[in-house]
């Protein structure tokens, strides 16, 4: 047998060769993927250097490069956002809260729970072509759209049916798919609260919801928002969702004309027409200024590119804080 | 006391069964050995960070021959038993003091290579643990790795070692079956097996049969009376009554300190220390 | 809420027998809403299924889908697909973005998945602690970067500073300015944030007595890394390998920008293509007339696009299943 002698001993030097050699590649793998992000940053902060002002976030789109700006985007992009937000929460959380707190293990539950994961890989673009079908279009409901004017009794609001290209048919798609995701970090979160929460409130003979709303929920929250926040940031980069319903993308007028805080308390009616009006987002300005081929645009998506991951690092930086601070307080 | 007779009918047949390598003042401390012993530790410590789990521990192990480590859990028995082919490396923070010496060679000095050591000090663990892979492949592990591709020799050492492991009958006509399809017993006897492979010199047992059930055990008890023949074993066990049965050397751990080692039949009659004897007659522990 | 103090007790005992109470009602209809929840996630489903269906194979009496319109055998078997001309050259065969999409998929596959599975090792079997808790976020990061902005960094990086200086000034070939390797080169890091994630989680579930049985037989890292953790944790692997996969076949932004718009049937990296996402996106940029046979190859383009993820998604569900059964 040649398990020791020479043999061996020249080979255990190739094999621990072998190992630094496979663990420097791994090494190698992770430090440039990273390596690729600094690429990626440095090289779109070069390009946007000058071009990112305080007027490229207040003008309106423009097709003049140095007179581009992002104003519609930004704002088109916090109405989705906002209302993506307002629809996929309660809707999300109620799920998870079904599967986890309520439901048994039937072959339903465990189908909604398959069907759940399989949603969350549905290339995103499918769900563009949904909600242009069900949202924009509303299956050829009527050939033409029809305008309804609605009166609320302080303010009346104008809305088309089929619905069309407007904010709120955006942020319905975006509901649909950021629902799996959000479902699916509510529900971990749930299943970190200890068991023995539920039996202790249970025993003092409070019901099941009370239990869920006073003692499961608040338990959760911290889990729950940043899985939401998570969802939400993911949403907001979405490009291709929004560029299938259609939405103009060259667009510089702002939902509602709504510009300001301020605005929007002087004419409340404003917020209530926003959601359906026609709308842009930044991905979908950024994606029209990197295919203009004029000269200038490239700068000008650059610097749209620097606006979005701003957004995003805030975004992101909530959720972490929010993890971080409630990790500590609560240890079970 | 009525404990301490019923241990010593376990002992009495295994008496008879010694083989010349250990000889009964081996273990003491003060006696002259006739041989010099396979492996020994000099007043060892073991530290989990700042935990001292093992201290001053000198115990010599000789060659052929059953040591039987036993104690309370928590004792360091199996933290002792790990650091004899450097197991506790793969933890981190972990540091060992005092001298680990395999034929006279310091395993813990510096130009050591661990991957050899392992390879000469085969262990088997608590639960068995067959890689998902076939039986044949989980066999064949060992030698592989340490460069043997002759096909037709692995097949020899396979077969050797099942055969030694007292498996091969059982498995001989599915060595291309995945290892999870044996029983828990075959599956503990396959790393025995698996261990063999690599020719180890001495045979560290961590537990191996406390996840077994009575058949079982008696299955690797008998396996290992029949390895100490070809190599030095050292057995943790939380079994009394095992150690009693199996093991010609029964040391005895309690709170990270050797507390007594002897011939086994002699420490479960009569044990020096107070604590051993409480320990044996299941006043604590 | 029990209002009886002390000295009422005698007069009015609890009862414990259930009778009508707008509590139980109340916990029922919170309870009917919370499963109204769950199940709009099926409602979705069926609606996907639906709108593709309906629009693509089957429609309702006074429409016709477009396989109606078009044969079966002519979209699987037709090399051109130029739905978008005029009349007269109007064909409808879905190879060309097929073979579009897979060319991507495959170039990213070859980078991301390596890369993937090369981290999730160094993550799992050798960083230390403090590495990981490094790494970790950065690689979050990474998966959070939109794709539009891959889109961006492939057209306006990739391809002027890497692709073109090699394969065209140095190695003399022909470079499209859009280009399938960009493309598929920017989709594959997108995915190496999402195997590795996966990948490090399947490897993590491997017992350590396992790794410690290969130690002991005289192992040495690599041994156990590569000949024991990776193939026990094989399947689980294979299984984030799909979804990493389905995830680059239905990426649309970072394609469409970078790969080009052109549906040819080539093998060639380094020509322009069209996926079919990109398609779909393309089209849609534009005014599409209702009830068209151009709109109605949108959603049977979509249904390929839709069956083929969605298959491989439930195959790597599947496996991933079984495998937490083994190690748990």
């Amino acid at each position: 047998m040649s398990l020791h002698g020479d043999v061996y001993e020249r080979q255990l030097v190739w094999r621990h060769r072998l190992g630094q050699i496979f663990e420097w590649l791994c090494r190698l793998a992770t430090w440039c993927s990273l390596g690729i992000l600094a690429v990626l940053l440095l090289a779109v902060g070069r390009q946007a250097w000058g071009w990112l002002d305080a007027g490229f976030l207040t003008r309106g789109n423009s097709y003049e490069a140095p007179e581009a700006g992002i104003m519609a985007g930004l704002w088109g992009s916090l109405w989705l956002i906002g209302l993506t937000a307002i629809m996929s929460v309660p809707l999300g959380v109620g799920a998870a809260v079904y599967l986890e707190e309520y439901a048994k293990p039937t072959r339903l539950t465990k189908l909604i729970q398959l069907n759940i994961s399989n949603l969350a890989g549905v290339p995103s673009i499918v769900y563009g072509i949904l909600g242009f079908t069900v949202f924009v279009r509303m299956f050829g409901l009527r050939d033409r759209p029809e305008k309804f004017v609605c009166s609320l009794g302080f303010v009346d609001f104008t809305f088309e049916l089929p619905l069309g290209r407007v904010v709120l048919s955006g942020a319905a798609t975006l509901t649909l798919l950021s629902l799996p995701v959000v479902i699916i970090a509510a529900q971990e979160a749930l299943r970190a609260v200890p068991p023995s929460l539920r039996h202790a409130s249970l025993a003092l003979g409070a019901t099941k919801w009370q239990t869920v709303r006073h003692q499961v929920l608040p338990a959760a929250l911290p889990g729950i928002l940043t899985g939401v926040i998570l969802a939400l940031s993911r949403a907001l980069g979405e490009t291709a969702p929004l560029a299938v319903l259609g939405a103009a993308a060259q667009l510089s007028v702002v939902p509602g004309r709504i510009t300001s805080v301020g605005d929007a308390l002087r004419h409340p009616g404003k917020l209530v027409q926003a959601p359906f009006d026609q709308f842009t987002a930044i991905p979908l300005q950024i994606y029209s200024w990197v295919n203009d081929p004029s000269r200038g645009f490239e700068h000008v998506a650059a610097a749209g590119i620097v606006v979005l991951l701003t957004v995003l690092v805030l975004m992101n930086g909530t959720a972490i804080f929010i993890r971080q601070r409630f990790q500590k307080k609560i240890r079970w | 006391m009525a404990l301490v007779k019923a241990f010593t009918q376990f002992v009495e047949p295994s008496a008879g069964a010694q083989p010349a390598g250990a000889t009964a003042s081996s273990a003491e401390d003060d006696a002259p050995t006739a041989r010099p012993p396979k492996l020994e530790t000099v007043q060892m410590g073991f530290f989990y960070g700042l935990n001292q789990a093992l201290r001053d521990v000198s115990l010599k192990i000789n060659e052929c021959a059953v040591t039987a480590l036993i104690g309370p859990s928590g004792c360091g028995k199996s933290t002792y038993l790990r650091s004899l082919n450097r197991m506790n490396d793969i933890i981190e923070g972990t540091r060992v003091t005092g001298k680990v010496m395999l034929d006279g060679e310091d395993i813990y000095a510096k130009d050591v290579d661990v991957v050899s050591l392992r390879k000469r000090i085969g262990m088997v663990f608590q639960k068995s643990t067959p890689f998902p892979k076939s039986i044949f492949d989980n066999v064949a592990f060992g030698p592989r790795i340490a460069g043997q591709t002759n096909k037709a020799q692995l097949t020899e050492i396979v077969e050797q070692s099942l055969q030694r492991a007292a498996l091969w009958n059982e498995v001989k006509d599915r060595m291309r079956e995945s290892a999870m399809a044996l029983s828990g017993g075959q599956q503990q006897r396959l790393c025995i097996a698996r261990a063999l492979a690599t020719s180890p010199e001495i045979l560290l047992m961590d537990e191996p049969a406390s996840a077994l059930d009575p058949a079982s055990t008696a299955r690797i008890e008998d396996l290992i009376d029949e390895l100490k023949q070809n190599y030095t074993i050292v057995i943790v066990t939380h079994n009394m009554q095992q150690a009693a049965r199996i093991s010609e050397i029964t040391a005895f751990f309690c709170l990270g300190r050797l507390v007594e080692v002897g011939q086994t039949k002699q420490l479960f009659t009569n044990p020096t220390q107070k604590e051993t004897e409480d320990y044996i007659t299941g006043r604590f522990g | 809420m029990s209002s009886a103090g002390p000295s009422r007790r005698e007069e009015r005992k609890p009862s414990l027998r259930r009778a009508f109470s707008w509590q139980r009602a109340r916990e029922q209809l919170i309870q009917g809403m919370l499963f109204g929840c769950a199940l709009l996630s099926i409602l979705t489903t069926i609606s996907i299924i639906y709108v593709l269906f309906t629009e693509a194979v089957l429609a309702l009496p006074p429409q016709t889908s477009f396989f109606q319109e078009i044969g079966l055998y002519e979209f699987f078997t037709e090399t051109r697909w130029s739905p978008q001309y005029a009349e007269e050259q109007r064909h409808y065969g879905i190879l060309p973005l097929v073979c579009g999409t897979f060319l991507i998929t495959g170039i990213s596959g070859l980078i991301g998945l390596p890369a993937g599975l090369m981290i999730a090792i160094y993550l799992s079997e050798y960083a230390t602690p403090r590495t990981r808790s490094i790494c970790k976020p950065l690689l979050e990061i990474l998966a959070g970067v939109p794709t539009v902005v891959y889109g961006y960094f492939a057209l306006k990086f990739l391809t002027p500073y890497f692709i073109m200086p090699v394969f065209k000034d140095f190695l003399g070939l022909s470079v499209n300015g859009f280009n399938a390797l960009s493309g598929g080169i920017v989709v594959g890091i997108m995915i190496i944030p999402m195997v590795a994630s996966l990948s490090e989680d399947v490897l993590r579930a491997v017992p350590n007595s396992l790794r410690e049985s290969g130690y002991a037989l005289g192992a040495t890292k690599f041994d156990v890394s590569a000949k024991i953790v990776v193939p026990s944790a094989l399947s689980g692997i294979l299984a984030s390998f799909l979804l990493a996969l389905s995830r680059s076949i239905g990426e649309t932004m970072a394609v469409s920008i970078a790969a080009g718009q052109q549906p040819v049937l080539t093998a060639n990296p380094l020509s322009q293509i069209q996926t079919m996402t990109s398609f779909i996106v393309n089209v849609m940029q534009g005014e599409v007339v209702a009830g068209s046979t151009l709109e109605k190859s949108l959603y049977a383009v979509a249904l390929v696009l839709f069956v083929i993820t969605l298959g491989m998604n439930l195959v790597s569900q599947m496996i991933l299943e079984r495998y937490r059964e083994v190690y748990q």
